[in-house]
């Protein structure tokens, strides 16, 4: 007895439907121009297309002196951070099925535009290399592997996926009106150290933090956790890092 | 499928662009700061006012006998409002900073506080006003 083996009813899957999207940028040049200009587009976008595929498709066909910085394309790199809709958004991870049909695109605030949707990362970067991202150990070299615990490691799992797209920075209203806070980026890297039962330099890097432009500048407006594209709890993370200032205890 | 419209703004400000579109957590922030200066510039005022009764208690007795009308009724409701809510959402921050279940809760501690708000407002306001409901429509 052999029976030919049912085959999976195949549904018919209707093909996408596209919709024309207005999509209005901040444009700006200073090489042409010191004004601001808000320039309309349409294009034609599919429920899986993504606003970074709106932006290239944009200039690729209608304007080729739009600007806007990207790389991977995958929410992995940190490029994209953009807001959109009033909000800080890596392009390259919001589905236009998720979006109404008019978007308004404007780069991430706080940082000086250089270009279009382009700005100046280096205050944001400078905060960040301020916190020293970096493990610091003293003492003899260890002969062999450093063991870490399950728990140890918990400790910090979250601060370790930040991609540095600066879309918590820009969306903080304390960072708006003072440059100088280090804002929530750099505190969270700061705490993926801080906590790592490996690092030494927790001290060193809380009494940076200890500042006045440190981490009491935190306002716990959770503008940073809204907009993270990796769902850091970053609130979380610096009123951790607050009270370990507090205790002295990590 | 071309530029459709243009418009043009100087870029005054570095900055600029539309209005920042936080949610509860940001807006609860913003109410804390208003409610804050406004509790400020009362204080302000309320020590200058109390100050005076050291000074001459009659002019004090006059100072405290302009406060006697609807209006300022109605600003002394304002003012326990934004007492209320600068007192509530400061002990929601407090549970933000030092809870470890704040962070994630903050929002639906900030509708409990507003709740609160709300219930202690009504009745609140009720009893406050009614004196000057009774003083503009008669029945006194």
């Amino acid at each position: 007895m052999t029976s030919v083996a049912e085959r999976p009813a195949v549904t018919p899957v209707d093909a996408p439907v596209s919709r024309p999207v207005e999509v209005k940028i901040r444009r700006y040049n200073p090489e042409v121009s010191e004004d601001v200009t808000w320039v309309t587009y349409t294009v034609e976008a599919f429920p899986t297309d993504r606003v970074l595929n709106l932006l290239m498709k944009i200039k690729g066909e209608q304007d080729g002196t739009l600007t806007f910085r990207r790389s991977c394309a995958h929410g992995v790199c940190g490029s994209d951070a953009m807001r959109i809709n009033g909000v800080n958004r890596l392009a390259c991870k919001v589905l236009m099925k998720d979006l109404p049909d008019r978007l308004t695109i404007e780069p991430i605030k706080g940082l000086p535009v250089e270009k279009d949707l382009v700005v100046d990362m280096e205050p944001f970067f400078e905060a960040y290399r301020a916190v020293k991202p970096f493990l610091i150990t003293g003492g003899n070299e260890p002969s062999k592997e450093w063991l870490q615990s399950q728990a140890d490691r918990d400790r910090f799992d979250d601060t370790t996926k930040c991609i540095l797209c600066a879309a918590c920075t820009t969306s903080c209203p304390v960072f708006w009106t003072d440059g100088s806070y280090f804002g929530p980026a750099a505190i969270v890297n700061a705490h993926r150290f801080i906590f790592d039962s490996r690092d030494q330099g927790a001290e060193e890097r809380l009494e940076i933090l200890n500042d006045r432009e440190g981490v009491w500048r935190c306002r716990t407006t959770f503008n940073c956790t809204e907009a993270c594209p990796r769902g850091i709890q970053i609130t979380k993370a610096i009123a951790e890092v607050k009270q370990a200032l507090l205790f002295r205890r990590v | 499928m071309s530029t459709t419209a243009t418009s043009r703004a100087p870029a005054k400000t570095k900055f600029g662009g539309t209005l920042y579109r936080g949610r509860e957590g940001m807006w609860s922030w913003v109410a804390h700061r208003i409610t804050g200066v406004l509790t400020f510039f009362f204080l302000f005022a309320h020590v200058l006012d109390t100050a005076l009764v050291r000074v001459s208690p009659e002019s004090y007795d006059t100072v405290i006998a302009t406060y006697k009308n609807p209006f300022v009724n109605l600003m002394e409701i304002g003012l326990v409002g934004a007492v209320l809510y600068h007192a509530l959402n400061g002990l929601r921050i407090v549970a933000v900073d030092f809870w470890s279940r704040g962070p994630r809760l903050q929002r639906q501690m900030l509708w409990l506080i507003v709740a609160v708000w709300v219930l202690v407002m009504v009745p609140g306001a009720f009893f406050m006003f009614k004196h000057s409901f009774e003083v503009l429509f008669g029945s006194k």
